[in-house]
């Protein structure tokens, strides 16, 4: 079974990679705005630093320069369209063929998703090298905080992909998810540790982010990976990525059966 | 007997449309209280397709088609009724019942237009765990009866629709599904395109047995591959039958045409029936059924004539008749 579908992501992989390289220019595009919104937070609170006196709540100009280098790294790993791209596909009636394959129709987006990851990462690593030349980084990396955080980046990617796929499904309802997807962008910015690093967020922020996923989606890998968190603190944050990972596909499972049952499979 | 590959009985579908009046204020309004209206897309159609069966399925745009066609291939639940496809209640979407199906849709192309069509085959094939060899053999079978061989490693973009619809019918049928749904399949199509997937339609038919529901408005799909024809207007099903009753039970006409030897004295042409057209030494006439014969007979001795063909009315013809008649009730 898992090597059956380790096939079918492998061909779709392959031609997910055939498609993408037919809009490279674009993706370039793509590529450039989600490397200059990071820098531009990172300006931003090396500034703030600076004039503060050298530090904001534990984060220096070199601290911040790491959070928001590992920032732009976690965020495009993590990173989905398919909240936008879904209004389409069901109103273009391309949801129908997807519908007729004997297998699960996440799967192919995930694959989609991993090809543009795998890419895009050509583009990434390169930028992230030459953001670390130009805003020398402070960070203290171990080596257990490294290999944890690379799976939390992982498990994150996957709590954050079936979160968006499961919202995105809501068109099966409404036919639009654009709503929905402007509110939750705006929670992921805030409330993720995307925007700034939790810790010189207002208090009020702090306390509401611990009761919602997205911190687990950005703030810990960065945090993690950065080497600033305690191997307590390291488990308890893959516990919550595992609780809402549960939360996520329960209701992914829920909101699938029952939008099926809704779809009116519009689009001729 | 066995059981029908596709039995449907008392399906229904009713979608809740909301309705609104044109113009921004309505618009306005249908934000505080929107109005919901019933629409019965299918209404407790039931009907039994055998193995091996070809099945033209016909209606007027709107008539309820696609929508069954939609619940019997998995995409849509029905509103109430029951169904099966092969053993399978289709909208339970098991897996193993959608990798023996297929439905082709003409409007609309599940190949991605980026890339060549032999890579969207590839990926059909893992997906729908083909075993390679079967693989090779139903394509290069495909390949020759579509004539695919120029088309397959050009990036779909670049085909003709023609082309494209050969390629789409091909993906459809890697699979080798024993029963296909066929939605317009040669939707704008020319003339010899649409004759080539027909004569596709009816080798693939009978080389694997399959049994085929095919809706199409072009008449000339449905003489030619389908010796029963169901019949769908507003969700309910007027027919179902052998084409040839169709046209006996809707037509209560028959077509004469005449060749005149010479012209004569312009005859009073509407005395023997309705005169559909006339032009030098040809004249057709609208017929009721019962007299075709005694209006031949009188055609014969009264004109000067070299030749007396006796048709039934084109199907298009009787379709509309079908309609027309449904309206009225």
């Amino acid at each position: 079974m898992i090597k059956l579908l380790l096939e079918v992501y492998y061909a779709q992989i392959k031609t997910s990679l055939a498609v993408q390289f037919q809009y490279r220019a674009s993706m370039v595009i793509w590529m450039i705005g989600r490397v200059v919104q990071p820098l531009v937070f990172l300006v931003v609170w090396t500034t703030v630093a600076r004039t503060r006196g050298g530090e904001v709540n534990g984060y220096d100009e070199g601290g911040f320069a790491a959070y928001f280098i590992m920032q732009m790294i976690v965020s495009q790993a993590t990173f989905s369209w398919i909240m936008w791209e879904y209004d389409y596909i069901i109103r273009s009636g391309q949801f129908n063929f997807k519908l007729l394959r004997p297998i699960h129709p996440i799967h192919a987006d995930v694959a989609d998703n991993l090809a543009y990851k795998i890419l895009s990462l050509v583009i990434l690593l390169p930028v992230a090298v030459l953001l670390a030349w130009l805003f020398p980084p402070t960070f203290h990396p171990q080596r257990w905080s490294l290999t944890a955080g690379v799976l939390a980046i992982g498990l994150a990617f996957v709590v954050r992909f079936t979160i968006e796929w499961t919202l995105a499904m809501s068109a099966l309802w409404t036919g639009r998810v654009n709503a929905i997807t402007q509110i939750y962008d705006v929670f992921l910015i805030f409330m993720s540790g995307f925007f700034a690093p939790l810790a010189v967020m207002p208090q009020a922020v702090q306390v509401v982010a611990n009761f919602l996923p997205f911190r687990w989606l950005i703030a810990f890998p960065i945090e993690l990976t950065l080497g600033r968190l305690t191997p307590q603190a390291a488990l308890w944050g893959f516990s919550m990525q595992a609780f809402w990972l549960l939360v996520a596909l329960t209701t992914l499972t829920f909101v699938w059966r029952a939008g099926l049952k809704q779809y009116s499979a519009v689009g001729s | 007997m066995s059981e029908p590959v596709i039995y449907l009985e008392q399906l229904s579908k009713t979608y809740l449309v909301p309705e609104r009046d044109a113009g921004v204020m309505a618009a306005a309004r249908s934000l505080v209280r929107r109005r919901q209206r019933e629409i019965k897309a299918v209404d407790q159609v039931s009907f039994a397709v055998e193995a091996g069966e070809i099945v033209g399925f016909l209606g007027p745009n709107g008539a309820g088609k696609t929508t069954t066609l939609k619940m019997l291939a998995g995409l849509l639940h029905p509103t109430s009724g029951s169904g099966r496809v092969l053993g399978y209640e289709p909208w339970q979407r098991k897996r193993d019942f959608l990798k023996v199906i297929t439905l082709v849709m003409g409007q609309r192309n599940q190949l991605n237009w980026d890339i060549p069509a032999s890579d969207s085959f590839e990926l059909n094939r893992v997906i729908y765990r083909v075993p390679l060899e079967q693989y090779r053999q139903t394509l290069n079978e495909l390949t020759e009866l579509l004539e695919l061989g120029p088309l397959l490693n050009k990036p779909v973009r670049n085909l003709s629709l023609g082309e494209r619809m050969k390629c789409e019918i091909a993906a459809a049928l890697l699979h080798r599904p024993r029963v296909l749904f066929l939605d317009e399949p040669t939707i704008g199509l020319d003339v010899t395109a649409q004759r080539r997937i027909r004569e596709f339609i009816r080798e693939y038919n009978q080389r694997h047995n399959a049994t085929i529901l095919l809706t199409s408005h072009y008449m000339a799909d449905v003489e030619a591959l389908c010796q029963r024809v169901v019949v769908i207007h507003h969700g309910r099903i007027l027919f179902d039958g052998p084409l040839t009753d169709l046209v006996t039970r809707f037509s209560p006409h028959k077509t004469i045409v005449i060749d005149l030897e010479h012209s004569v004295a312009s005859p009073n042409y509407a005395l023997f029936g309705e005169v559909m057209s006339q032009t030098d030494g040809r004249v057709t006439l609208r017929v009721p059924k019962a007299e075709t014969a005694k209006v031949a007979g009188r055609l014969l001795a009264e004109l000067p004539v070299s030749d007396l063909t006796i048709e039934d009315p084109p199907i298009e013809e009787v379709i509309e008749q079908v309609f027309a008649q449904e309206a009225a009730l």
